[in-house]
Formats: C-alpha cells, sequence, structure tokens
C-alpha cells in the first residue's frame, strides 16, 4: 500500500505548537522515512467526565477517567454493558449523542491539543483521518445502497483528493486485497457479504485513512471466532507497521490478552484497576477484576465451578455512593460506602482503586496457594 | 471512515434510551400522549363532535325534517345560528344530526374494514404457506381495482341505505389493513417468543391471541384511528353522489349535494357542513398521530 | 448411563431461491442421560436448527430422532404435548423469547396451566417454587421483560422450560447475549440445575471456552454435517480434524503465558445450498487433496472420538498445524 501521496493539509500546521516533545510532528504520515516511534505520547485524558440527561435525571457516564496511551501501543478497556467504556470512545471522537449528552469536564490531550474544547470543524478533520472507530455492527458504518468499491475508494478520494477515480479504485483494490477480500467481490454491495467479511471492510477502510488512533468498540463481537482472529490480526499488523494506537473495547478478556498492551477495567463509569497486560492478568487486584476473571471459563484450566462477582451491575443512573462496587463487593467494610476511594499505586503503572487492597490481596494469595 | 460516515451512531445503547426503554408503559404511554397538545386538542375537539352527534336530539333547537315554507332561504341569526335550507329546514339542527349519520358511517365502515381486516391479515401471517399466498393474490387483485372506483361499484350494486354503505366502503378497507397485519404478524412470528409459546404446548388459537395479536395490532388500531376522518369524508362523497344515505336524512355529505345549487347565493348551506367535515378530519388526525407518537418515542427524534 | 436422546441420519433442508439449503445434513448425534452434549460450531452452521429439530419445534426433512429408544420422529398433535413435557429449549436472547406483555408470572404459569397438573392453590405454590428454583426474588413477579436485567430474563427463560419438568433441555446459546459476570452466574445455575434433577443437555454454543466448561462431551458442526464428535478431554487435547484444530487455535485465552500457535483460515464459507459431494471444509482446509472430494462420513479414530476426516490420522502428530501452507503466526 502506498500512502506518500497524501497531501499535506493546511490544518496540520495547526497541531505543530505547543508540545515539549517536537519529534512527533516532524514527521507526516506515510512519509517513509521520517515514521513515528512507538512509544510517542499521543492521547492524554485526564479527569473525563460524560452526564447524559434524561428528564430531570442525571446520569454519570463517566468519572473522572484518566489514562494514557502512546503510539503504537494498545490500550483494553474491559467492562461489562452500562459500565461507560463506549461512552468514554464516543466521547474521545465527539460522537455523543447530541441531545441530553455532554461532556462535563476533564481534558482529552490528543497530540497536545484538547479535543473537549477544539472547535467542531476541526474535530470533523480529525475524524477519520487521524482518529478512526469500529463498530460492534458494521453495517452501521457501511452505506446498504453503494458497492463496496465505491466507498472505499470514495474514502481515499476524500484524504487523497489528487487521485483521479480510476487510481483512487486501484488503490481500493489493493486495500482490500490486504484485508482478504478478493477483487471479484470488491463490486458488491455490503449486504452480498457475511458479517466477518463486512467488518474486515469497515476495518479496510480505517486503514486507508492510516489514522493514528483507532477505536473500536466490540469490533469482533458479532463474529465468528476464525473470522474474529483475522480482524485481530489486521489491527495487530495496523499497530506494528505503521504505530497505529489502538483503543480495543471489549469484554472478552481473552481478545485483550491476545492485542493489547494495557489495560483499564471500568465498572460503574469509573477505571476501578489499570495497569499492563501482566500486571492486570498475573496480579488482578480490585475484587471486580478478580470476579471478571472467576467468571470466565479458560480453555487452558480445567475448573469445576466458576466463580463470578455477585448480584448485577447497578443501572448507571442509580449508582451507589461511595465505591461504586461496594454493593456487590465481598470485602466491603463500612468506609467504601461514603466518600471517594483511594488511588492504590501497585508498583508499575499498576494503579487499583479500591479501600481494602490489602486484605484482598491477602486473601486472594491464600486462595492461589490453597 | 470519513468524517460524516463516523457520525454514525454505534450499537452500543446509551444509559439515556435504556431509560426510556424501562418506563416505557401503558401510564408512560398515556402521559406522552397528554403531553402532545395538538393530539389532545384532536382528541377534545372529536369528543365534543361525538357529543353533539349523540345528543343531537336534546342540542338540536329543531327537527331535521320539519319543512317551514315560510322561512326559506334565511341568513344565519341568533334564531337560526346557520340560517335556513330551500325548505325552511333549520341548518345548525341538520348538521347536528348530520354528525350522527356521518360518524355512524365513519365509525361504522372503519370498524368493519378492520375487524375484518384483522380476522384475514391474521389467518394469512400467522398459517403463512398456500392460505397466505391465495389470500394475498386475492388481494393484489382487488387492490388493482381504485379504491372508489370499487366502493362506488359496490354501492351501486347494493344501492343506497347505511348498512349498504358502510359495507361499500368497508370492503374495500379491509385489504390494506390486512396486509399491514399480515406484514406485522410475519415480524412477530419470527420472534423466538412465539417460538417459546409453541414449545410450551400453546395451540394456534393462543398464539395468535396472546403472543401474536397484542404484539402487532398497535399499529392497525393508529391506522383506523386516523382513518375514521377519511371515512367520514369518503361517506360525504358518496352521499354528495346520491349513493350513500338518501334525503331527506341529513348526512353531511347529502347536505353538500342539497347546497350546491345555492352556492353563488347562501353559501352558509354550504360551509356549515364543509366545517363539520374539516374539523372532523383534521380532529381524528390529529388524534391518530398523537397515538402513533406516543406508542413510538422514537418516530419523534 | 442409558441413553437419553438419540438421533439418526437426520436431515432439514431448506427450499429457498437458489436450490435446496443443507441446514443440518445427515447427522448422528446420542445424548446421555445426565450429561452435557455441546454442540459447537460458526454461524450457519446448523447447530440452532438441529437443536429446534430435535425439540420438533421444526421438521426434520429425513431422519428419525429417538426417545429413551422410542422412536419419536413423527408424532401427532395429540402425543406433541406429551412429547414437549419431556424435551424443551431455552433460547439465546432472553429479550426476545419473553412475550413483552406477560409478566413473569404469566410466563411461568402458561406451561403449569397447559400441563394440567395443577388447581389453583397450587399452581401458585408452584410458581412461587419455579422463581426459587432459577433465583429469581419473589417482588419481581409482576414485572415485564422489559423491566428486568438480561440475566433475569434468561432465569424466567429458564424457569419456563423447567416448568414442564422436562429430561431434556436444548440450550441454544444461552449465554451468549450475556455480560461475562452473568453469564457465569447463568452457567452455574444449569450446573446446579442438572445435578440436583438429573438434566440432560445439549448446549448449542459458538464460544469454545464455555463449551469445554459446561460439557462432557462435544460435537463440532461444520455446514451442517458433524466434523467431529468425542469427549471435552479427547477433542481439546487431541483434535483430529483440521477445523476443529483451526477453531480451537482461534480462541482468545486469558492465560497470556501460553505461546499462540495461530492457524488462519483463508476463504470464506462454502454456502449451504446444494453443496457439492465431499468433504465441506476442504475449500478451506490446508490439507486437502484429490481425496477430500469424495464423500465422507464420520469413523471412530480411538474410542467414542470420532471424526469425518480422511487425514486424520497422518494429521495427527501435526499439532499445531505448521505445515500444508497454513498462514501461522506466532505471538
Amino acid at each position: 500500500m502506498n500512502f506518500e501521496h497524501r497531501k499535506e493539509r493546511p490544518e496540520d500546521g495547526k497541531h505543530r505548537h505547543g508540545d515539549g516533545d517536537g519529534r512527533r510532528h516532524h514527521g507526516h504520515r506515510g512519509d517513509p522515512g521520517k515514521q513515528f516511534h512507538r512509544g510517542d505520547k499521543l492521547l492524554k485524558v485526564e479527569d473525563l467526565s460524560v452526564e447524559y440527561t434524561s428528564g430531570k435525571k442525571v446520569v454519570h457516564a463517566a468519572n473522572h477517567v484518566s489514562f494514557e496511551l502512546n503510539r503504537g501501543e494498545s490500550l483494553g478497556i474491559v467492562g461489562e454493558s452500562g459500565c461507560g467504556k463506549s461512552t468514554v470512545a464516543k466521547a474521545i471522537l465527539r460522537i455523543l449523542p447530541d441531545r441530553g449528552a455532554r461532556i462535563s469536564g476533564g481534558k482529552i490531550m490528543f497530540k497536545g491539543e484538547d479535543l473537549v474544547t477544539m472547535p467542531e470543524k476541526t474535530m470533523e478533520k480529525i475524524r477519520g483521518a487521524e482518529i478512526s472507530m469500529v463498530f460492534q455492527d458494521p453495517m452501521t458504518a457501511l452505506n446498504p445502497v453503494r458497492r463496496i468499491i465505491d466507498q472505499v475508494s470514495g474514502v481515499i478520494r476524500l484524504h487523497n483528493p489528487e487521485l483521479t477515480k480510476k487510481e483512487a479504485e486501484q488503490r481500493g483494490i489493493d486495500i482490500l486485497g490486504t484485508v482478504g477480500i478478493t477483487p471479484d467481490r470488491v463490486r458488491d454491495y455490503p449486504l452480498q457479504f457475511s458479517g466477518g467479511m463486512q467488518q474486515r471492510v469497515v476495518v479496510a477502510i480505517a486503514l486507508c485513512c492510516n489514522p493514528e488512533l483507532l477505536l473500536a468498540d466490540e469490533p469482533t463481537t458479532a463474529l465468528d471466532v476464525t473470522i474474529q482472529a483475522q480482524v485481530l490480526e489486521m489491527m495487530k499488523g495496523l499497530m506494528t507497521q505503521r504505530n497505529t494506537a489502538l483503543i480495543l473495547i471489549t469484554h472478552n478478556l481473552g481478545i485483550v490478552a491476545d492485542t493489547c498492551d494495557n489495560v483499564a477495567v471500568f465498572y460503574g463509569g469509573e477505571i476501578v484497576e489499570y495497569g499492563s497486560k501482566e500486571e492486570i492478568f498475573k496480579n488482578p487486584s480490585h475484587p471486580y477484576t478478580i470476579g471478571l476473571f472467576g467468571a470466565v471459563p479458560d480453555i487452558h484450566s480445567k475448573v469445576d465451578r466458576l466463580t463470578p462477582v455477585a448480584g448485577i451491575m447497578p443501572e448507571p443512573s442509580d449508582l451507589p455512593a461511595g465505591c461504586k462496587f461496594h454493593t456487590r463487593c465481598p470485602y466491603a467494610t463500612e468506609c467504601c460506602m461514603n466518600g471517594d476511594v483511594p488511588v492504590v499505586s501497585l508498583g508499575g503503572t499498576h494503579i487499583c482503586q479500591c479501600h481494602n487492597i490489602q486484605t484482598v490481596q491477602e486473601a486472594n494469595k491464600k486462595e492461589a496457594t490453597a | 471512515m470519513t468524517a460524516n460516515e463516523v457520525k454514525t451512531p454505534g450499537t452500543g445503547t446509551p444509559p439515556v434510551e435504556e431509560e426510556e426503554r424501562k418506563q416505557s408503559g401503558t401510564r408512560e404511554f398515556l402521559s406522552r400522549l397528554a403531553h402532545n397538545h395538538l393530539a389532545m386538542f384532536g382528541g377534545i375537539v372529536f369528543l365534543i363532535i361525538i357529543i353533539l352527534a349523540v345528543f343531537a336530539d336534546k342540542i338540536a333547537p329543531y327537527d331535521y325534517m320539519t319543512i317551514n315554507m315560510d322561512e326559506t332561504y334565511l341568513r344565519p341569526s341568533l334564531e337560526h345560528l346557520f340560517g335556513t335550507d330551500q325548505y325552511g329546514r333549520d341548518i345548525f339542527s341538520r348538521v347536528l344530526y348530520g354528525a350522527r349519520w356521518s360518524l355512524l358511517l365513519g365509525f361504522g365502515s372503519t370498524i368493519f374494514s378492520t375487524v375484518f381486516g384483522i380476522i384475514v391479515g391474521s389467518i394469512a401471517g400467522y398459517f403463512g404457506g398456500i392460505v397466505d399466498s391465495v389470500i394475498m393474490r386475492f388481494i393484489d387483485i382487488l387492490q388493482c381495482i381504485p379504491g372508489t372506483l370499487l366502493t362506488v361499484c359496490i354501492a351501486v350494486i347494493l344501492g343506497s341505505g347505511m348498512w349498504n354503505t358502510i359495507f361499500a366502503m368497508g370492503f374495500g378497507g379491509i385489504w390494506g389493513t390486512a396486509r399491514m397485519l399480515r406484514g406485522q404478524i410475519l415480524t412477530v412470528r419470527g420472534q423466538e417468543y412465539v417460538e417459546a409459546a409453541k414449545a410450551t404446548n400453546c395451540n394456534d388459537f393462543q398464539i395468535i391471541t396472546k403472543y401474536v395479536l397484542p404484539n402487532s395490532i398497535q399499529p392497525i388500531i393508529v391506522q383506523s384511528c386516523s382513518h375514521i376522518g377519511g371515512a367520514v369524508t369518503q361517506a360525504a362523497g358518496l352521499s354528495f353522489l346520491g349513493l350513500g344515505i338518501q334525503p331527506p336524512y341529513p348526512e353531511w355529505g347529502a347536505m353538500l349535494n342539497d347546497g350546491r345549487a345555492y352556492l353563488r347565493y347562501y353559501p352558509n348551506m354550504l360551509l356549515a357542513p364543509i366545517v363539520m367535515i374539516a374539523l372532523t378530519v383534521l380532529a381524528t388526525t390529529f388524534f391518530g398521530d398523537g397515538l402513533r407518537d406516543a406508542m413510538d418515542p422514537r418516530l419523534k427524534e | 448411563m442409558s441413553t437419553l436422546v438419540e438421533v439418526k441420519g437426520l436431515k432439514r433442508y431448506f427450499d429457498v431461491p437458489k436450490g435446496t439449503l443443507h441446514a443440518v445434513d445427515n447427522v448422528d448425534m446420542a445424548f446421555e442421560e445426565g450429561t452435557t452434549m455441546g454442540v459447537v460450531g460458526e454461524s450457519g452452521c446448523g447447530k440452532s436448527t438441529l437443536a429446534r429439530t430435535i425439540i420438533h419445534l421444526q421438521e426434520p426433512t429425513d431422519g428419525k430422532i429417538y426417545l429413551n429408544g422410542k422412536d419419536v420422529t413423527h408424532v401427532s398433535k395429540r402425543e406433541l404435548p406429551k412429547l414437549r413435557e419431556q424435551m424443551q429449549i431455552i433460547f439465546q436472547d432472553p429479550y426476545m423469547t419473553l412475550n413483552p406483555r406477560y409478566t413473569v408470572e404469566d410466563t411461568l404459569k402458561e406451561p403449569l396451566a397447559h400441563s394440567g397438573r395443577y388447581d389453583k392453590g397450587s399452581l401458585d405454590k408452584e410458581i412461587r417454587r419455579l422463581m426459587d428454583m432459577v433465583g429469581i426474588s419473589g417482588r419481581l413477579r409482576m414485572a415485564y421483560p422489559h423491566e428486568l436485567s438480561g440475566g433475569r430474563r434468561q432465569r424466567v427463560g429458564i424457569g419456563r422450560a423447567l416448568a414442564m419438568n422436562p429430561k431434556f433441555i436444548a440450550c441454544d446459546e444461552p449465554v451468549s447475549a450475556l455480560d461475562v459476570s452473568i453469564q457465569a452466574q447463568i452457567l452455574n445455575l444449569l450446573q446446579d440445575l442438572q445435578k440436583e434433577y438429573g438434566l440432560t443437555y445439549m448446549f448449542v454454543t459458538h464460544d469454545m471456552s464455555v463449551v469445554k466448561h459446561i460439557s462432557h462431551k462435544i460435537s463440532v458442526m461444520y455446514l451442517g454435517q458433524v466434523v467431529e464428535t468425542g469427549s471435552t478431554d479427547d477433542l481439546f487435547d487431541n483434535p483430529l480434524h483440521p477445523y476443529t484444530k483451526a477453531l480451537l487455535s482461534a480462541i482468545p485465552t486469558i492465560d497470556i503465558d501460553k505461546p499462540k500457535n495461530r492457524i488462519q483460515l483463508h476463504g470464506e464459507l462454502m454456502s449451504p445450498i446444494n453443496p457439492k459431494p465431499g468433504c465441506r471444509f476442504a475449500p478451506r482446509c490446508p490439507y486437502a487433496t484429490e481425496a477430500c472430494s469424495q464423500p465422507m462420513s464420520l469413523r471412530e479414530v480411538t474410542p467414542g472420538h470420532l471424526v469425518s476426516c480422511c487425514r486424520a490420522e497422518e494429521l495427527s502428530d501435526k499439532q499445531p498445524v505448521t505445515a500444508g501452507g497454513a498462514a501461522e503466526c506466532q505471538n
């Protein structure tokens, strides 16, 4: 795939100011030899809060969420439905529903600029070009009445206006080839494709925008395992070849283990535990994370009975005071019911939001040795 | 993904929608209806018209048939609110009594077409296969004939009179309703809860009445509600052609027919029934739209 | 252990505009009493159709269904209710399987009332017992499906199936629409019920981890046919069919130390409409040879472990697959 024809857009200049790390703006996408470096800081979410208002009710869908993401790295956001994980992705792309939803606080620093306060015009330039998103249902991103190739080449032309229609189409066929869609199928309509093929087309469209950040919201939940494996491999390829950063939202811990470098566990709109993949998978410390691991049957281990968290996730509109998890937590004490919960550092990047972290860890160790 | 495409909302339901869904129910439906001012206005106007029709004999100051050749062609006055016609009959009283006929025809034909439409539609939709094919082809053929032509033909064949007119008008409406309900039922029938009902030994009748109909009939009810206004207009049209209610009964369409010769000199003879027809149609349309919006909050967004 | 339900040469075809869709094609399967048979496969492999055909929600095109050794393939309308009391189903999407206009009580009452075994007083008691059994608190008795969470809805669905007091339950993806912790709660519930009442499950799913956790035996389906069947341990420790191997290698695991040799399949599924004879996996199979175009059937390789691949033995040592053009990635 060639992307060197990409024309430098005038807006790109705007992103050059005001950050200590000058390196990352020297290269432009697709410029061979001036690759972005893996590990450069790309996204920094600080204290992000999102509210939904429905009538008189205010739903705090995300509360004081903070995390960082470097180029070429991937972050897995794990949690169950209603925990606010999709809200965070939509907030980053600023595609929260117009009615009732708003970012009530915090910053989303993308390449040194705050996306929260960015004018909509500039934001439109960033969407798709620098930040792309892949949804669970591929048909939300595909136009059912346009041929696949027209949709792909349309996006290519949008980002490379100097290309003729023919050239764009040829490039589209090349890109679709890389995701395993043969030239004889490119003139089909989306509905003639299987779900897996549709999702691969969506990822291909994301590819031809060559984004710096890819947001994927349950991208493989609707797919079969063998197809899921293909899509995950593609996204990993994007990360290693072009240093694209990836935020992968999923409820599947196996996918996180497979694809992500860092993990953020969400509960009740908050990050309850954050750390590198090794830190989280080897030493899950928050009672909720432990419960999540206890709930997943694994093909490499044999347990007779799963040990999930009891109860159900409270409604986002009806979260308890204090620690949001205390109503289901087996270790909850009086101090969990009110006030802020301390964020405890467990060494490295590993942090955990829990009052009784020592009790939890001791109990966990005992269980492991028993 | 382009900027535009990216904006397509994802599949993750934001909590707001979740909330709305959880609250929906009969009470929520009524409260949404009550908050729709246009629908409430339509409902109230329609209710007033119905009350006027029902209590016409109590409200009307004169009899609708008594001819008084001394008081022909009177202009509206306090004594005769809408004036009198060429036989000296009080137009206000005739409009009130006319409401009875018009509404009877409107309701009658709508109920007729809805009931039969539901029966035919549920048979076609639920049983499917050959039964469905036969019924649907029959409907296709009938729907090739322009609706008005069909109604007029039946009205001519059967002759005038209230029941014949109701049948003539209702007959044409059965098929649209049946087709719509069939579509609804096909959707509902594919739902897993219908399969689950079979697995719990429900028989066909129970499945239709307890599972399929309650979950597919809403749009039919809404459509019928909006349809009443149309039926009133259609009845007026038939009577205007002399096929519906015959003189001296004061159906609104018949009154239009009576008054059309005097349009230039005594427009009040036409205006009164026209206003009533228009009010009825508007009121039922507003109310019907309100019902639909209240049932499906997504439509309003 | 005796065989409770058995199917032999079961076929379910659908006439579609382009030809005949072979949704279930010549399936043999036996369900031992008190155990769970997992049926895995990807979307469109006919596993749900198989479940629905076995419990008589769909008519089989050909083949036989036996219950306790008795042929129940074609039963009269009068016998069907009796049969249904022994074979029940739990559906995938708990939101779609409950009548939106029924309260929890209505849903549970209906099958009980149909059985004709309960009078008014005992009916009430039985509803309460069912709700207890599946873990729904009594205050939700008058709740409508839209007022319940996904997990609770699925519990109502399980309660409805249990109301008939069946011996055999076909579970059609019962947990795939649920969140992980709820999924685990439901899996535990199903296991507890099995232990307590000696239920026999047919557990249809696409999730290999779930099927491994809950099943005693597993059948792998591909395009309407069973390609491999065996005990859970045999199948996971020693998969014989190339498709099973690919399926197993594709599962994302939470064990991050385990090295992954992922077999990537290329090509798309063959159409199940008018399929060609021979192995249906051959177009995607890295080891396909001429011989694979010959008709193929299940054969026993080791006791209780059946596979429908003519090269199963010679490939059995190639594990994980490395040769034969299979793209592989190491991470």
